[in-house]
Protein backbone atom coordinates (compact mmCIF):
# COMPACT_ATOMS: atom_id res chain seq x y z
CA UNK A 1 0.00 0.00 0.00
CA UNK A 2 2.82 2.39 0.93
CA UNK A 3 4.40 2.20 -2.52
CA UNK A 4 1.18 3.54 -3.98
CA UNK A 5 1.47 6.79 -2.07
CA UNK A 6 4.33 9.27 -2.30
CA UNK A 7 4.47 12.75 -0.85
CA UNK A 8 6.87 15.24 -2.38
CA UNK A 9 7.63 17.12 0.76
CA UNK A 10 9.60 19.91 2.34
CA UNK A 11 9.94 19.75 6.07
CA UNK A 12 9.51 23.50 6.73
CA UNK A 13 6.62 24.15 4.37
CA UNK A 14 3.34 24.86 6.22
CA UNK A 15 1.52 23.65 3.12
CA UNK A 16 3.30 20.29 3.19
CA UNK A 17 2.57 20.08 6.94
CA UNK A 18 -1.16 20.18 6.15
CA UNK A 19 -0.83 17.05 4.05
CA UNK A 20 1.35 15.26 6.61
CA UNK A 21 -1.23 15.98 9.30
CA UNK A 22 -4.12 14.74 7.16
CA UNK A 23 -2.29 11.52 6.29
CA UNK A 24 -1.36 10.99 9.94
CA UNK A 25 -4.93 11.65 11.11
CA UNK A 26 -6.06 8.90 8.76
CA UNK A 27 -3.20 6.60 9.75
CA UNK A 28 -2.17 6.17 6.13
CA UNK A 29 1.26 4.89 5.23
CA UNK A 30 3.18 6.72 2.58
CA UNK A 31 6.64 7.41 1.32
CA UNK A 32 7.89 10.90 2.01
CA UNK A 33 10.47 12.37 -0.34
CA UNK A 34 12.13 15.54 0.85
CA UNK A 35 12.71 17.94 -2.03
CA UNK A 36 15.64 20.28 -2.38
CA UNK A 37 13.76 23.38 -3.51
CA UNK A 38 16.93 24.98 -4.89
CA UNK A 39 17.45 21.88 -7.04
CA UNK A 40 14.04 20.43 -7.83
CA UNK A 41 13.84 16.77 -8.76
CA UNK A 42 12.72 15.70 -12.21
CA UNK A 43 9.85 13.88 -10.48
CA UNK A 44 8.59 17.13 -8.95
CA UNK A 45 8.89 18.96 -12.25
CA UNK A 46 7.01 16.15 -13.99
CA UNK A 47 4.30 15.82 -11.35
CA UNK A 48 3.69 19.53 -10.89
CA UNK A 49 4.68 21.16 -14.16
CA UNK A 50 2.40 24.15 -13.61
CA UNK A 51 3.78 25.40 -10.28
CA UNK A 52 6.83 23.15 -9.71
CA UNK A 53 5.96 23.35 -6.00
CA UNK A 54 5.52 21.01 -3.09
CA UNK A 55 3.47 19.46 -1.65
CA UNK A 56 2.49 16.95 -4.31
CA UNK A 57 0.70 13.75 -3.40
CA UNK A 58 1.31 10.99 -5.91
CA UNK A 59 -1.33 8.30 -5.61
CA UNK A 60 -0.99 5.27 -7.87
CA UNK A 61 1.26 7.35 -10.10
CA UNK A 62 -1.15 10.27 -10.43
CA UNK A 63 -0.35 13.65 -8.89
CA UNK A 64 -2.62 15.80 -6.76
CA UNK A 65 -1.36 19.35 -6.19
CA UNK A 66 -2.27 22.30 -3.94
CA UNK A 67 -2.36 21.53 -0.22
CA UNK A 68 -6.06 22.07 0.49
CA UNK A 69 -7.05 20.13 -2.61
CA UNK A 70 -4.76 17.31 -1.45
CA UNK A 71 -6.29 17.31 2.06
CA UNK A 72 -9.77 17.11 0.59
CA UNK A 73 -8.67 14.29 -1.71
CA UNK A 74 -7.24 12.35 1.24
CA UNK A 75 -10.47 12.87 3.18
CA UNK A 76 -12.52 11.46 0.30
CA UNK A 77 -10.37 8.56 -0.77
CA UNK A 78 -9.89 7.25 2.76
CA UNK A 79 -13.18 8.04 4.51
CA UNK A 80 -13.17 4.74 6.32
CA UNK A 81 -9.72 5.22 7.74
CA UNK A 82 -10.77 7.33 10.65
CA UNK A 83 -13.79 7.81 12.88
CA UNK A 84 -13.89 11.41 11.80
CA UNK A 85 -14.08 13.12 8.46
CA UNK A 86 -12.02 16.27 8.15
CA UNK A 87 -14.69 17.99 6.09
CA UNK A 88 -18.27 18.19 7.40
CA UNK A 89 -20.91 16.43 5.35
CA UNK A 90 -23.51 19.20 5.39
CA UNK A 91 -23.01 21.56 2.43
CA UNK A 92 -23.31 24.67 4.60
CA UNK A 93 -20.82 23.49 7.23
CA UNK A 94 -18.47 22.34 4.49
CA UNK A 95 -18.69 25.74 2.80
CA UNK A 96 -17.91 27.39 6.13
CA UNK A 97 -14.88 25.15 6.74
CA UNK A 98 -13.60 25.94 3.25
CA UNK A 99 -14.20 29.64 3.71
CA UNK A 100 -11.97 29.77 6.78
CA UNK A 101 -9.27 27.56 5.23
CA UNK A 102 -9.30 29.96 2.28
CA UNK A 103 -9.04 32.85 4.79
CA UNK A 104 -5.80 31.34 6.11
CA UNK A 105 -4.39 31.27 2.58
CA UNK A 106 -5.59 34.76 1.67
CA UNK A 107 -4.67 36.49 4.94
CA UNK A 108 -2.39 34.62 7.35
CA UNK A 109 0.18 33.43 4.83
CA UNK A 110 0.73 36.77 3.02
CA UNK A 111 0.78 38.97 6.12
CA UNK A 112 2.84 36.44 8.08
CA UNK A 113 5.48 36.41 5.36
CA UNK A 114 5.83 40.17 5.63
CA UNK A 115 6.05 40.10 9.42
CA UNK A 116 9.10 37.81 9.43
CA UNK A 117 10.35 38.78 5.97
CA UNK A 118 10.03 42.55 5.72
CA UNK A 119 11.19 45.53 7.74
CA UNK A 120 10.11 49.07 8.55
CA UNK A 121 6.69 50.35 7.55
CA UNK A 122 5.81 47.31 5.46
CA UNK A 123 6.49 45.07 8.43
CA UNK A 124 4.53 47.31 10.82
CA UNK A 125 1.49 47.34 8.55
CA UNK A 126 1.71 43.57 8.12
CA UNK A 127 1.94 43.08 11.87
CA UNK A 128 -1.25 45.10 12.47
CA UNK A 129 -3.00 43.16 9.73
CA UNK A 130 -1.76 39.81 11.12
CA UNK A 131 -3.01 40.58 14.62
CA UNK A 132 -6.41 41.56 13.21
CA UNK A 133 -6.51 38.37 11.19
CA UNK A 134 -5.59 36.18 14.15
CA UNK A 135 -8.28 37.88 16.22
CA UNK A 136 -10.80 37.30 13.46
CA UNK A 137 -9.90 33.61 13.47
CA UNK A 138 -10.17 33.57 17.24
CA UNK A 139 -13.65 35.02 16.86
CA UNK A 140 -14.61 32.23 14.49
CA UNK A 141 -13.21 29.62 16.90
CA UNK A 142 -15.31 31.04 19.72
CA UNK A 143 -15.73 28.57 22.56
CA UNK A 144 -15.37 25.50 20.35
CA UNK A 145 -12.44 23.17 21.07
CA UNK A 146 -11.60 23.13 17.35
CA UNK A 147 -12.64 25.12 14.29
CA UNK A 148 -14.34 21.89 13.25
CA UNK A 149 -16.41 21.95 16.44
CA UNK A 150 -15.98 18.99 18.74
CA UNK A 151 -13.70 17.33 16.19
CA UNK A 152 -10.43 18.36 14.65
CA UNK A 153 -11.24 19.29 11.05
CA UNK A 154 -10.34 20.90 7.77
CA UNK A 155 -9.86 24.46 9.01
CA UNK A 156 -7.74 23.21 11.93
CA UNK A 157 -5.52 21.33 9.45
CA UNK A 158 -5.28 24.45 7.27
CA UNK A 159 -4.24 26.76 10.10
CA UNK A 160 -2.19 24.76 12.62
CA UNK A 161 0.99 24.58 10.49
CA UNK A 162 1.32 28.33 10.87
CA UNK A 163 1.83 27.72 14.57
CA UNK A 164 5.39 26.84 13.54
CA UNK A 165 5.77 30.48 12.50
CA UNK A 166 4.79 31.89 15.91
CA UNK A 167 8.31 32.26 17.34
CA UNK A 168 9.48 33.93 14.10
CA UNK A 169 6.44 36.23 14.02
CA UNK A 170 6.81 37.28 17.66
CA UNK A 171 10.57 37.77 17.46
CA UNK A 172 10.58 39.68 14.18
CA UNK A 173 7.36 41.55 14.88
CA UNK A 174 8.06 42.17 18.55
CA UNK A 175 4.67 41.24 19.89
CA UNK A 176 3.10 38.44 21.90
CA UNK A 177 0.53 36.21 20.25
CA UNK A 178 -0.67 34.80 23.57
CA UNK A 179 -1.37 38.33 24.80
CA UNK A 180 -3.29 39.25 21.67
CA UNK A 181 -5.06 35.92 21.12
CA UNK A 182 -5.05 33.72 24.23
CA UNK A 183 -7.89 31.49 23.01
CA UNK A 184 -6.15 30.85 19.73
CA UNK A 185 -2.96 29.90 21.56
CA UNK A 186 -4.99 27.52 23.75
CA UNK A 187 -6.30 25.98 20.53
CA UNK A 188 -2.74 25.49 19.24
CA UNK A 189 -1.80 23.65 22.44
CA UNK A 190 -4.87 21.47 22.09
CA UNK A 191 -3.91 20.61 18.50
CA UNK A 192 -0.32 19.88 19.48
CA UNK A 193 -1.59 17.21 21.86
CA UNK A 194 -2.64 15.25 18.80
CA UNK A 195 0.12 12.97 17.61
CA UNK A 196 -0.77 13.64 13.98
CA UNK A 197 0.08 17.30 14.58
CA UNK A 198 3.06 17.07 16.95
CA UNK A 199 4.82 14.56 14.70
CA UNK A 200 4.15 16.59 11.55
CA UNK A 201 5.37 19.98 12.71
CA UNK A 202 8.99 21.05 13.04
CA UNK A 203 10.22 22.92 16.10
CA UNK A 204 9.41 26.66 16.07
CA UNK A 205 12.96 27.76 16.73
CA UNK A 206 14.29 25.65 13.86
CA UNK A 207 11.65 27.16 11.60
CA UNK A 208 12.72 30.62 12.77
CA UNK A 209 16.34 29.88 11.81
CA UNK A 210 15.23 28.55 8.44
CA UNK A 211 13.04 31.59 7.74
CA UNK A 212 15.87 33.97 8.71
CA UNK A 213 18.16 32.15 6.29
CA UNK A 214 15.54 32.60 3.57
CA UNK A 215 15.18 36.27 4.48
CA UNK A 216 18.95 36.80 4.26
CA UNK A 217 19.17 35.02 0.92
CA UNK A 218 16.35 37.18 -0.41
CA UNK A 219 17.88 40.40 0.87
CA UNK A 220 21.25 39.44 -0.60
CA UNK A 221 19.75 39.34 -4.12
CA UNK B 1 -35.25 21.78 -0.74
CA UNK B 2 -35.10 25.00 -2.68
CA UNK B 3 -35.92 27.46 0.04
CA UNK B 4 -35.20 31.09 -0.47
CA UNK B 5 -32.18 31.86 -2.64
CA UNK B 6 -30.79 35.38 -2.81
CA UNK B 7 -27.64 36.48 -4.59
CA UNK B 8 -25.87 39.68 -3.59
CA UNK B 9 -24.55 40.67 -6.96
CA UNK B 10 -22.68 43.16 -9.05
CA UNK B 11 -23.49 42.64 -12.71
CA UNK B 12 -19.96 43.22 -14.07
CA UNK B 13 -18.16 41.05 -11.52
CA UNK B 14 -16.77 37.84 -13.02
CA UNK B 15 -16.95 36.31 -9.54
CA UNK B 16 -20.67 37.01 -9.24
CA UNK B 17 -21.15 35.65 -12.76
CA UNK B 18 -19.80 32.30 -11.59
CA UNK B 19 -22.63 32.03 -9.08
CA UNK B 20 -25.19 33.07 -11.69
CA UNK B 21 -23.86 30.52 -14.17
CA UNK B 22 -24.14 27.73 -11.60
CA UNK B 23 -27.67 28.78 -10.62
CA UNK B 24 -28.65 29.06 -14.27
CA UNK B 25 -27.16 25.67 -15.21
CA UNK B 26 -29.18 24.08 -12.44
CA UNK B 27 -32.35 25.99 -13.27
CA UNK B 28 -32.59 27.43 -9.77
CA UNK B 29 -34.87 30.40 -9.18
CA UNK B 30 -33.28 33.16 -7.16
CA UNK B 31 -33.57 36.79 -6.28
CA UNK B 32 -30.75 38.95 -7.51
CA UNK B 33 -29.89 41.98 -5.37
CA UNK B 34 -27.52 44.34 -7.12
CA UNK B 35 -25.11 45.96 -4.67
CA UNK B 36 -23.57 49.42 -4.74
CA UNK B 37 -19.90 48.62 -4.26
CA UNK B 38 -18.88 52.22 -3.70
CA UNK B 39 -21.41 52.54 -0.91
CA UNK B 40 -21.85 49.12 0.63
CA UNK B 41 -25.19 48.55 2.29
CA UNK B 42 -25.98 46.89 5.64
CA UNK B 43 -27.21 43.70 3.96
CA UNK B 44 -23.85 43.07 2.31
CA UNK B 45 -21.85 44.06 5.37
CA UNK B 46 -23.92 41.75 7.51
CA UNK B 47 -23.83 38.87 5.04
CA UNK B 48 -20.07 39.08 4.46
CA UNK B 49 -18.56 40.84 7.46
CA UNK B 50 -15.10 39.32 6.85
CA UNK B 51 -14.42 40.38 3.26
CA UNK B 52 -17.37 42.73 2.61
CA UNK B 53 -17.44 41.56 -1.01
CA UNK B 54 -19.87 40.17 -3.52
CA UNK B 55 -20.94 37.62 -4.50
CA UNK B 56 -22.74 36.32 -1.45
CA UNK B 57 -25.32 33.58 -1.72
CA UNK B 58 -27.97 33.71 0.95
CA UNK B 59 -29.83 30.42 1.18
CA UNK B 60 -32.54 29.99 3.77
CA UNK B 61 -31.13 33.00 5.57
CA UNK B 62 -27.53 31.74 5.79
CA UNK B 63 -24.74 33.31 3.79
CA UNK B 64 -22.09 31.57 1.74
CA UNK B 65 -19.16 33.66 0.52
CA UNK B 66 -16.31 33.31 -2.00
CA UNK B 67 -17.42 32.52 -5.53
CA UNK B 68 -15.90 29.06 -5.97
CA UNK B 69 -17.14 27.99 -2.54
CA UNK B 70 -20.60 29.27 -3.54
CA UNK B 71 -20.48 27.26 -6.78
CA UNK B 72 -19.50 24.13 -4.83
CA UNK B 73 -22.30 24.74 -2.35
CA UNK B 74 -24.84 25.11 -5.17
CA UNK B 75 -23.48 21.94 -6.77
CA UNK B 76 -23.92 19.98 -3.55
CA UNK B 77 -27.33 21.24 -2.49
CA UNK B 78 -28.78 20.79 -5.98
CA UNK B 79 -26.74 17.71 -6.75
CA UNK B 80 -29.48 15.94 -8.67
CA UNK B 81 -29.33 18.25 -11.66
CA UNK B 82 -26.41 19.17 -13.99
CA UNK B 83 -23.54 18.19 -11.67
CA UNK B 84 -20.59 20.54 -12.07
CA UNK B 85 -17.91 18.59 -10.21
CA UNK B 86 -17.06 14.95 -11.02
CA UNK B 87 -17.91 12.40 -8.34
CA UNK B 88 -14.61 10.57 -8.74
CA UNK B 89 -12.16 12.03 -6.17
CA UNK B 90 -9.20 12.14 -8.54
CA UNK B 91 -11.07 13.81 -11.37
CA UNK B 92 -12.58 16.18 -8.85
CA UNK B 93 -9.12 17.12 -7.57
CA UNK B 94 -8.09 17.94 -11.14
CA UNK B 95 -11.15 20.15 -11.69
CA UNK B 96 -10.48 21.93 -8.39
CA UNK B 97 -6.83 22.41 -9.40
CA UNK B 98 -7.70 24.09 -12.68
CA UNK B 99 -10.40 26.29 -11.16
CA UNK B 100 -7.82 27.32 -8.57
CA UNK B 101 -5.36 28.04 -11.41
CA UNK B 102 -7.91 30.41 -12.95
CA UNK B 103 -8.38 31.96 -9.51
CA UNK B 104 -4.67 32.52 -8.97
CA UNK B 105 -4.01 34.14 -12.34
CA UNK B 106 -6.71 35.52 -14.59
CA UNK B 107 -8.26 38.32 -12.55
CA UNK B 108 -4.96 39.82 -11.40
CA UNK B 109 -3.34 39.65 -14.83
CA UNK B 110 -6.44 41.11 -16.46
CA UNK B 111 -6.47 43.98 -14.00
CA UNK B 112 -2.81 44.72 -14.65
CA UNK B 113 -3.74 45.06 -18.31
CA UNK B 114 -6.77 47.36 -18.06
CA UNK B 115 -5.36 49.42 -15.21
CA UNK B 116 -2.57 50.32 -17.69
CA UNK B 117 0.65 50.50 -15.67
CA UNK B 118 4.32 50.01 -16.59
CA UNK B 119 4.08 46.24 -16.35
CA UNK B 120 1.22 45.94 -18.85
CA UNK B 121 3.41 44.23 -21.44
CA UNK B 122 4.51 41.59 -18.96
CA UNK B 123 0.93 41.07 -17.80
CA UNK B 124 -0.24 40.58 -21.39
CA UNK B 125 2.41 37.97 -22.02
CA UNK B 126 1.58 36.12 -18.82
CA UNK B 127 -2.16 36.24 -19.51
CA UNK B 128 -1.66 34.71 -22.94
CA UNK B 129 0.57 32.03 -21.42
CA UNK B 130 -2.11 31.20 -18.83
CA UNK B 131 -4.86 31.10 -21.43
CA UNK B 132 -2.70 28.82 -23.60
CA UNK B 133 -2.12 26.53 -20.63
CA UNK B 134 -5.87 26.39 -20.10
CA UNK B 135 -6.38 25.78 -23.80
CA UNK B 136 -4.03 22.78 -23.56
CA UNK B 137 -5.99 21.49 -20.59
CA UNK B 138 -9.22 21.84 -22.58
CA UNK B 139 -7.65 19.83 -25.41
CA UNK B 140 -10.22 18.34 -27.75
CA UNK B 141 -13.01 18.32 -25.22
CA UNK B 142 -16.11 20.37 -25.91
CA UNK B 143 -15.98 21.78 -22.40
CA UNK B 144 -13.52 21.57 -19.52
CA UNK B 145 -16.17 19.42 -17.86
CA UNK B 146 -16.17 16.99 -20.80
CA UNK B 147 -19.46 16.71 -22.63
CA UNK B 148 -21.16 19.26 -20.46
CA UNK B 149 -20.37 22.45 -18.60
CA UNK B 150 -18.38 21.76 -15.45
CA UNK B 151 -16.69 23.47 -12.55
CA UNK B 152 -13.71 24.78 -14.53
CA UNK B 153 -15.99 26.13 -17.27
CA UNK B 154 -17.96 28.02 -14.62
CA UNK B 155 -14.74 29.31 -13.04
CA UNK B 156 -13.27 30.64 -16.29
CA UNK B 157 -16.17 31.61 -18.54
CA UNK B 158 -17.03 34.89 -16.76
CA UNK B 159 -13.60 36.28 -17.58
CA UNK B 160 -14.42 35.92 -21.27
CA UNK B 161 -16.85 38.81 -20.83
CA UNK B 162 -13.77 40.89 -19.98
CA UNK B 163 -11.66 39.70 -22.95
CA UNK B 164 -12.71 42.60 -25.16
CA UNK B 165 -11.71 44.99 -22.38
CA UNK B 166 -8.31 43.33 -21.93
CA UNK B 167 -7.72 43.28 -25.69
CA UNK B 168 -8.74 46.86 -26.34
CA UNK B 169 -6.89 48.41 -23.40
CA UNK B 170 -3.87 46.18 -24.03
CA UNK B 171 -3.99 46.34 -27.82
CA UNK B 172 -3.69 42.62 -28.47
CA UNK B 173 -5.82 39.73 -29.67
CA UNK B 174 -6.76 36.73 -27.56
CA UNK B 175 -8.38 35.11 -30.61
CA UNK B 176 -5.02 35.10 -32.40
CA UNK B 177 -3.12 33.39 -29.58
CA UNK B 178 -5.87 31.12 -28.29
CA UNK B 179 -8.35 30.32 -31.05
CA UNK B 180 -9.52 27.08 -29.43
CA UNK B 181 -10.30 28.85 -26.19
CA UNK B 182 -12.28 31.52 -28.00
CA UNK B 183 -14.15 28.74 -29.82
CA UNK B 184 -14.94 27.23 -26.42
CA UNK B 185 -16.33 30.59 -25.25
CA UNK B 186 -18.58 30.78 -28.30
CA UNK B 187 -19.70 27.21 -27.82
CA UNK B 188 -20.65 27.93 -24.22
CA UNK B 189 -22.48 31.14 -25.11
CA UNK B 190 -24.73 29.15 -27.48
CA UNK B 191 -26.28 27.54 -24.45
CA UNK B 192 -29.28 29.53 -23.16
CA UNK B 193 -28.24 28.87 -19.55
CA UNK B 194 -24.95 30.66 -20.26
CA UNK B 195 -26.17 33.52 -22.45
CA UNK B 196 -28.81 34.33 -19.82
CA UNK B 197 -26.24 34.48 -17.04
CA UNK B 198 -23.45 36.42 -18.75
CA UNK B 199 -23.45 40.04 -19.94
CA UNK B 200 -22.22 40.88 -23.42
CA UNK B 201 -18.50 41.82 -23.60
CA UNK B 202 -19.44 45.17 -25.19
CA UNK B 203 -21.45 46.07 -22.08
CA UNK B 204 -18.46 45.22 -19.89
CA UNK B 205 -16.23 47.40 -22.06
CA UNK B 206 -18.72 50.29 -21.90
CA UNK B 207 -18.79 49.88 -18.12
CA UNK B 208 -14.98 49.93 -18.03
CA UNK B 209 -14.90 53.19 -20.00
CA UNK B 210 -17.47 54.81 -17.71
CA UNK B 211 -15.87 53.72 -14.48
CA UNK B 212 -12.16 53.93 -15.33
CA UNK B 213 -11.50 56.17 -12.40
CA UNK B 214 -13.27 54.06 -9.80
CA UNK B 215 -11.51 50.97 -11.15
CA UNK B 216 -8.10 52.61 -10.69
CA UNK B 217 -7.23 53.30 -14.32
CA UNK B 218 -5.08 56.36 -14.87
Amino acid sequence: MADELVLLDFWHSPFAMRVRIALAEKGIEYESREEDLSNKSSLLLKMNPVYKQIPVLIHRGRPVCESLIIVEYIDEVWPHKSPLRLLPSSPYDKANAMFWADYVDKKIYPSGKLVWGATGEVQEAAKKEMIENLKELEGELGDKPYFGGESFGFTDVALIPFYTWFYALETCGDFSIIEECPKLVAWTKRCMQRESVSKSLPDQYKVYCFLMELKNKFEAK
Amino acid sequence: MAGEVVLLDFWASPFAMRAKLALSEKGIAYECKEQDLLNKGPLLLQANPVHKKIPVLIHNGRSICESLIIVRYIDEVWSHVSPLLPSDPYRRSQALFWADYVEKNIYDLGKRIYVVQEDQAEAKEKLIQCLKTLETELGDKLYFGGDGIGFVDVALLPFSTWFQTYETSGNFSIQESCPKLVAWVERCREKPSVSEALPHPQKIYDFYLLFKEALGVK
